[in-house]
């Protein structure tokens, strides 16, 4: 069909499991790779970000490390709170992505995505997978200043890949429903409203700056279905040199993965449709 | 050329439409479309707005799913096979579909790698691309730098890099400046006669789809109005008869295309204007 040498065909289809998981893996990256070139391009907005774990953790937990008899689990109250900052921090993040989308789409660059024949699960991967690199960004905030304030960190190899691992699916699980959220409201303004309204529930209905235990009946229940308490027993018991698990990592690893692929399921169905 | 085409014919056709409709909350924006485009054919599409172009080239694209009919595109059912149709096909949105916020080879990084360009291909290709275009000096600036029709330029070079069968361009021109919308069919024409490319494009500028279409459909409320060579078409009217005397003879009331489309058409189309221009 072309009239000079250059072939015109495209690739073929990769019909072979082992090219089709190359593939997919490429497609993943190239979308998660073009969010960090953007970071690259203006890290202002990492730089901003970075302020408010600064002030939970400096005034918040400077002020309550001080109310006597708030000492869970045997851990001074700054050292349990930082996990709990850090995990907050990183649903902050990821929690607000579904405004990207939303705005990818208002743009048009969206339909960039969704005309090429990715896999819809490889677009939404890929953009959970760069919300896990911002995160990742809120981490090392964190670890610096929870260092500076004298928390016992663990330095463990072992942990902070243990670490990075949980941020990377704490940051991937909410992003995606951020995204799922984004796909049903479609407007940045009702995206707004319902983001500030998840967030505080899910942060507050957690384990992240108070024990469950200090929690009545219904609130805690609650929070044993909030993958945010999961992901912040995790972090306690990798981050904190004295840090204990007290669901097991057994099980927050499992409990993350599962709502993950849930989510990362239900966005690549949603995803599609953001382009109608 | 309304119609199916017989099995013979099939071979040569890029795109073929049958009763292809599409229904949105009981409005028909597509109303049984049957058409069909040969390979290497520029096919024009043209019409008031709301008449259901961009719906139609959505679900071409298959951006969209069809609410009846069928239609293939380089061979593949938009249906059936709607990741092999997306494989074979390069697409310009009206929109600006270039991300600002990264460089032009990033941008073109980006979608050789989401189009599954071999590694060991992507940056000869991208660079070739570039040239082409007449982007290589831009390829490491911000897009969000990049003038109206460098953008264009950029985003049909993104759209080529995987050697798409068929290339739909929607209002490729629009807001674009005279010289830059001479530079975007100059290389549109250049990859047509190259490379033998079928193009598929939609413009309200009558004077480039006389120019550089060999044939043209009219959309008029979801349906095909008229199909034809630009001559055929002029010549139903007239002997002096132009693409805008066709157009109003076949659409009606002028003052129904003056005020067609929907309020999101209408807001998309001036944001595209104002972001390329």
């Amino acid at each position: 069909m072309a009239k000079s040498g250059e072939p015109a065909a495209p690739p073929a289809s990769t019909a072979e499991p082992a090219a089709w998981l190359g593939n997919y893996v490429t497609q993943v990256v190239a979308v998660a790779s073009a969010e960090v070139q953007k970071l690259r391009h203006d890290p202002w907005e990492l730089m901003t970000r970075a302020i408010q774990p600064v002030l939970w953790l400096m005034l918040f937990g400077e002020v309550m490390a001080r109310v006597r008899g708030v000492s869970p689990g045997g851990l001074p109250y700054l050292d349990f709170l930082a996990a709990g900052i850090l995990a907050q921090s990183v649903l902050f993040v990821a929690i607000f992505y579904g405004i990207s989308a939303i705005w990818e789409r208002d743009l048009g660059v969206l339909q960039r995505y969704l005309v090429s024949p990715a896999p819809r699960s490889a677009l939404v991967l890929g953009k959970a997978l760069s919300a896990g690199v911002r995160g990742l960004s809120q981490a090392f905030v964190v670890y610096i200043l929870a260092a500076l304030l004298g928390v016992g960190i663990s330095l463990s190899l072992l942990h902070i890949l243990g670490v990075v691992l949980i941020i990377i699916m704490g940051s991937a699980l909410f992003s995606t429903l951020s995204l799922i959220i984004a796909c049903l409201v479609k407007t940045r303004e009702r995206f707004m409203g319902i983001g500030q309204v998840l967030t505080m529930p899910i942060f507050f209905a957690s384990n992240a700056i108070y024990p469950l235990s200090l929690m009545p009946g219904w609130l805690r229940a609650i929070s044993r279905v909030n993958p945010l308490t999961y992901e912040v027993d995790a972090l306690r018991a990798l981050m904190l040199a004295h840090g204990v698990s007290e669901y097991g990592l057994s099980l927050d690893f499992p409990v993350l993965a599962s709502a993950m692929a849930v989510l990362t399921a239900i966005g690549a169905r949603m995803y599609r449709r953001m382009g109608f | 050329m309304a119609g199916s085409a017989s099995d013979t014919e099939t071979s040569e056709l890029a795109v073929q439409t049958l009763e292809l409709t599409r229904r949105f909350d009981g409005l028909t924006a597509v109303d049984a479309v049957s058409l069909t485009v040969k390979r290497g054919e520029i096919f024009g599409l043209i019409g008031p707005n709301g008449a259901g172009k961009s719906t139609l080239i959505k679900m071409l694209t298959t951006l969209l799913p069809p609410s009846a009919g069928s239609a293939r595109v380089a061979g593949y059912d938009i249906v059936r096979q709607p990741a092999e149709v997306r494989r074979h096909i390069g697409y310009v949105p009206q929109l600006l579909s270039a991300d600002g916020s990264l460089t032009g080879y990033e941008n073109m990084l980006l979608s050789a790698r989401l189009y599954g360009v071999p590694r060991h291909e992507r940056a000869g290709r991208i660079e070739r691309a570039l040239a082409r275009m007449g982007l290589s000096e831009a390829a490491g600036h911000l897009v969000g730098h990049y003038s109206g029709g460098m953008i264009r330029r950029l985003e049909i070079a993104q759209s080529l890099l995987h050697r798409p069968l068929v290339l739909f361009l929607d209002e490729p021109t629009v807001g674009l400046d005279p010289s830059a919308r001479d530079t975007v069919w100059e290389r549109v024409l250049d990859l047509r006669n190259r490379f033998n490319r079928t193009m598929i494009v939609t413009s309200h500028h009558m004077d480039e789809i006389n120019a550089f279409c060999d044939r043209i459909a009219l959309i008029h409320r979801g349906r095909i109005a008229a199909v034809g060579t630009p001559a055929e078409l002029k010549a139903r009217i007239g002997p002096d008869a132009t693409l805008d005397d066709v157009f109003i003879q076949l659409v009606g009331d002028k003052s129904e295309t003056e005020t067609g489309g929907s309020y999101g058409e209408v807001r998309r189309a001036r944001r595209a204007a104002r972001e390329h221009g």
